[in-house]
């Protein structure tokens, strides 16, 4: 079995590879070992020496390759979470991050539909549905799109801006918000989350207390996170600052900024980026409920 | 004491006065967001599933679960009494929480005994135990009916399904796992 895992798993990496080839991407490849991840409040790294952390992402490396010039670049890599480690999480796992000049969030929502369509059509059986929990997502199929709070709202008849203050978020997302998605054949966008839960994105135009970041959801899963860039420096070091204060509060170590990526941070072109947890996107290809299946050792099997 | 980092199947733990194992745990981590300890956990004493959601800080008391070597003594109504051989120590168990053990019971037999603090909530039988058959009926030879067994009450009250060929008198070795007839004691 976990042989057949392997071997679908190469398939998916060599897809997504050759998808962006296809469209012209750079495939790049940045340090594991960095001085500095952005800071969240509910993201812990790795240090693999004082001084030196095991990227959590590969997000701040790339956008400053994006200040350097380059307009569209990917890469799959292995990121290091501490003390993630669940039927859906691996502390070390490999993402795929692309990002986009004069992209939105718009636009990357639009790659995200032929990506997993390229991915279906090459490595599933029946060339259309990804299963996952008993459940078949056909990505041809017309796509939802709903924002958080109309999610909220319409799956748990509560306003995503009280369960905030009240701190019970993760609670009606996990519990009732993430189900109700799963119900969908279609893969699901969710979007515009208030601003606090998207420490890197831009702000909508048209109403500050809304970032423009989106999470894909297929069969419930969250596989993706995607969002217009953030290109303020001033406002970036803020909110980094604010995910210290509240680490701080939380009896959380506070973590060093990424000072080059903030320097660099105002020649940034408009852009957008997305990451995408490779590991869930061959779950997903497998009909596997268990993120065990589809890696080669479990840290537990080291 | 244990955080939220130490739960996992099979744990162990203390709730509201009880012991809890804790028979499914997952890790739920939303984008962005905190992490959620999601857990199905079974009251060991009355059997009963619970679900709980736990967030990162948050702690557990250990259950003090010790199993200990135990005799059985006497039967009083629906209360059976142990005793540990060494100390001396007395222990009772009401007949529910026994369950089908209470027909393995003889006298004398050792089981090991599961204690939350003062308080006995399970019992581990042997996996066979010898009883004697007290009633059943003579197997008429020449008896063509075709039945295979038939109904046997051995010395705890126990009623279960012998071969024909068991005799009233006779000691038979029975699978406490399933409670069915394994086989008979010679001699």
């Amino acid at each position: 079995m976990k042989m057949d895992a392997l071997w679908l798993r190469a398939r998916v990496i060599k897809a997504i590879r050759d998808f962006f080839w296809q469209r012209g991407f750079l495939e790049v490849e940045t340090p594991l070992l960095i001085p500095a991840n952005a800071p969240e409040e509910h993201i812990n790294p790795i240090f693999a020496l004082p001084s030196r952390q095991l990227q959590t992402s590969p997000e701040i490396c790339m956008k400053r390759l994006l200040c350097g010039g380059h307009h569209k670049l990917f890469q799959i890599s292995h990121c290091w979470r501490a003390e993630e480690r669940g039927s859906r999480h691996l502390s070390e796992f490999t993402m795929l991050e692309w990002y986009r000049v004069d992209f939105d969030y718009q636009n990357l929502m639009n790659d995200c539909k032929d990506l997993l369509q390229h991915v279906s059509a090459i490595c599933l059986p029946d060339r259309r549905s990804y299963r996952h929990n008993g459940l078949h997502v056909d990505p041809f199929l017309p796509w939802q799109h709903i924002t958080v709070q109309e999610a909220f709202l319409r799956f748990g008849q509560v306003d995503v801006l009280d369960c905030l203050r009240k701190g019970c978020y993760e609670e009606i997302l996990t519990g009732v918000v993430e189900p109700a998605l799963a119900r969908f054949d279609s893969p699901v966008i969710m979007k515009d989350y208030p601003v606090e839960l998207a420490a890197l994105a831009r702000t909508k135009p048209d109403d500050p207390e809304l970032a423009e970041r989106f999470e894909l959801y297929v069969g419930g899963l969250e596989l993706a996170n995607g969002f217009s860039e953030l290109t303020d420096p001033i406002e970036q070091r803020h909110r980094f600052e604010e995910a210290n204060t509240a680490r701080r509060g939380a009896f959380q170590s506070e973590l060093p900024l990424p000072e080059r990526f903030l320097e660099g941070l105002a020649t940034m072109p408009p852009s957008a980026g997305i990451a995408l947890g490779v590991d869930r996107l061959v779950m997903l290809t497998a009909g596997a409920d268990c993120i065990d299946e589809v890696v080669a050792f479990t840290p537990e099997e080291l | 004491m244990y955080t939220v980092a130490d739960l996992k199947k099979g744990l162990k733990i203390t709730l509201d006065g009880d012991p809890y194992l804790v028979v499914a745990f997952d890790f739920v981590k939303p984008g962005k967001g905190q992490a959620l300890y999601r857990t199905k956990m079974r009251n060991m004493i009355n059997g009963t599933l619970l679900d709980r959601t736990y967030r990162s800080g948050e702690t557990f008391e250990p259950a003090s679960l010790e199993e200990r070597q135990m005799e059985y003594l006497y039967k009083e109504g629906n209360h059976y009494t142990f005793m540990d051989q060494q100390t001396y120590e007395q222990v009772v168990m009401e007949e529910e929480t026994l369950g089908d053990a209470k027909n393995y019971l003889l006298e004398n037999l050792k089981a090991d005994v599961m204690l939350f603090g003062e308080k006995a909530i399970g019992i581990s039988l042997p996996n066979f135990v010898n009883l004697r058959v007290t009633e059943t009926e003579q197997w008429a030879k020449g008896d063509t009916s075709g039945n295979d067994s038939k109904p046997a009450t051995v010395e705890t009250g126990y009623v279960l399904r012998v071969p024909p060929f068991i005799e009233e008198g006779e000691l038979i070795v029975i699978d406490t796992r399933t409670g069915e007839y394994s086989t008979r004691v010679k001699g």
